[in-house]
């Protein structure tokens, strides 16, 4: 649904996005994770056609961005919740939901029947013709989401939508991409939120100007740290040691009686290492196999890869 | 161009103006004020019999409707589009399939319509009382509507509103707020107060021939600024250039 190839942004000397090439499948919750400034939301605003690329394709569907016909019909299948939410607050959620179903070129029936779908899907029905402005963060935030899903959009493109929310609210916003979801629509998430990336997307980018890492989130986790079995001894002696070392794990951490051991599969590597070490004399404690967090992949990445 | 849509821009950014109460007062009080203080003076005038120069005084008043709509679009121009930009509602706008002379019509419609309305009303209030007080203080005929003032209300008006309106466009694509891009689009008046000027001086006769060709300049001027302003509206520029 959604494929760039060498897509660039530059401002002027600045490189904000450099040679982003990624695909989107149709139904897919993609979340793009980097640091501020990291060339996020100029890649939502290049794929929304909101700002030219500097070099490199992209497509949405089968509309080409950067071309001036297809523009049109690209702002026409996408939604946009841009990082503020953006509402006219001296207009009330229904006008302001009724002024894009308008712009969207929606009918009569279809404006009054989306309006109050959305409406009540979220919430608001009650608040329905109460201004946009006295409205709390989180319902500002919803009324966003929902003027960005008016026009029945195919790809609904969404930067940070839960920032600035409280916990409540943006659990409540998390919820609502999980029903959209099941509702097959293809979802770009721009966001900070590691937890809230790793609950919502089905992929994930990390991006710092240049695509650091694409995956699901497992697999990301993986690819970065592996996975960790800790093994607690009652007393720690060189001949358990080389015993370990004759098999095949590929490093050990020794920190008093207690070694970290990285393993790849330890369903299938933690009883041989178990054997090993019973028949070397030892005594164990506890085995405990620990997983990097996609927390830890990030800041490797993002560390690693400063522009 | 959807023929619609600019319409449906207009009737929304009527709506919001509608609730903005300082706006309100500006563009329909300031009309008001001026017909109701100068029928005050045409009163007074005449107070001591029909004035012999009655015919620049009646004028020159009427030509200050053209001057207010000068001035009073600029005001609801510059809010429209810089407003967009500082409530951040200019992004989510841009990504919906409206095009920008939807968006720049639709915005000038919304900018043409009160102030000229408003323009209007108070130059009828004006004319109205003023042809009160000049039949009953002995001029025995009404001297408003005339061909001066019909050329002044219903052309110069509506186009130098335009020009205002246009100036306001381009300044907005230039500048970051509200006030800013309503200084320079209200510079706009100046022209204008010179004519006047020169017509109580004497320079200018307001006869219909010199206000159908000082139209015909600011139209001119209006065709000339209505591509500049399609042109200097660059989206991606105000996206990403403001601040």
């Amino acid at each position: 649904m959604i494929e760039a190839q060498n897509l660039t942004r530059k401002f002027g000397d600045l490189t904000a996005v450099d040679n982003l090439t990624l695909r989107v499948d149709k139904g897919e919750v993609f979340g793009f994770l980097g640091p501020n400034g990291a060339g996020k939301t100029t890649t939502v605003r290049m794929l929304c056609c909101l700002i030219s690329k500097t070099s490199g394709k992209a497509k949405i569907g089968d509309y080409q961005i950067g071309n001036q016909e297809d523009a049109l019909k690209i702002r026409k299948i996408i939604g946009l919740v841009p990082d503020n939410v953006g509402l006219y607050e001296s207009l009330t959620a229904y006008e302001n939901l009724d002024y894009y179903g308008t712009l969207y070129r929606r009918s009569d029936s279809q404006r009054k029947e989306s309006n109050e779908y959305f409406l009540k899907l979220l919430g608001l029905w009650e608040k329905r013709d109460a201004l946009a402005g006295t409205f709390s963060k989180g319902m500002k935030q919803k009324l966003a989401i929902a003027r960005a899903l008016v026009h029945d959009p195919e790809v609904l493109f969404m930067d940070e939508p839960t920032a600035n929310l409280d916990p409540e609210a943006s659990k409540a916003v998390r919820d609502f991409i999980l029903d959209l979801k099941k509702e097959k629509k293809t979802i770009f998430i721009n966001t900070h939120n590691l937890d809230e990336a790793q609950r919502i997307c089905d992929r994930i980018g990390i991006l710092n100007t240049r695509l650091m890492a694409v995956g699901t989130p497992e697999e990301l986790e993986r690819s970065i740290h592996g996975r960790k079995t800790v093994i607690q001894l009652r007393k720690m002696t060189d001949a358990i040691l080389d015993s370990l070392k004759k098999l095949y794990v590929k490093n050990i951490v020794k920190v008093g009686n207690q070694l970290t051991v990285d393993v790849v599969n330890p369903e299938e590597e933690n009883p041989d290492m178990i054997n090993a070490i019973v028949a070397a004399g030892g005594r164990i404690e506890t085995v405990t196999v620990t997983s990097s967090s996609l927390e830890d992949a990030y800041l490797k990445l993002v560390k690693e890869n400063v522009p | 161009m959807t023929a619609w849509i600019p319409w449906k821009i207009a009737r929304k950014e009527l709506k919001v103006i509608s609730r903005k109460k300082s706006i309100i007062f500006y563009t329909v009080g300031l009309p008001l004020l001026i017909a109701v203080a100068f029928s005050i003076v045409v009163r007074d005038q005449i107070a001591h019999g029909i004035p012999t120069t009655i015919s620049l005084g009646a004028e020159s008043i009427i030509y200050i409707f053209v001057v207010l709509s000068t001035v009073l679009p600029s005001t609801i121009a510059a809010y429209s589009i810089v407003g967009e930009k500082v409530e951040k509602t200019l992004e989510p706008l841009l990504a919906t399939p409206t095009t920008d002379g939807e968006i720049l019509l639709g915005k000038s419609i919304a900018s043409f319509l009160p102030p000229i309305l408003s323009a209007w009303l108070g130059a009828s209030i004006f004319m109205a009382v003023s042809d009160y007080i000049l039949y009953n203080g002995g001029l025995g005929y009404y001297y408003f509507p005339n061909w001066n003032a019909g050329v002044m209300l219903l052309i110069l008006a509506p186009l130098a509103a335009i020009l205002s309106i246009e100036v306001a466009v381009i300044a907005s694509s230039r500048v970051s707020d509200v006030r800013g891009a309503n200084q320079i689009a209200g510079l706009m008046f100046i022209p204008f107060v010179v004519v006047f000027f020169a017509g109580a001086e004497g320079l200018f006769a307001f006869s219909v021939a010199n206000l159908l060709i000082f139209s015909s300049i600011v139209m001119i001027a209006d065709i000339i600024l209505f591509f500049l302003s399609k042109a200097t509206f660059r989206r991606e520029e105000i996206l990403t250039k403001w601040k």
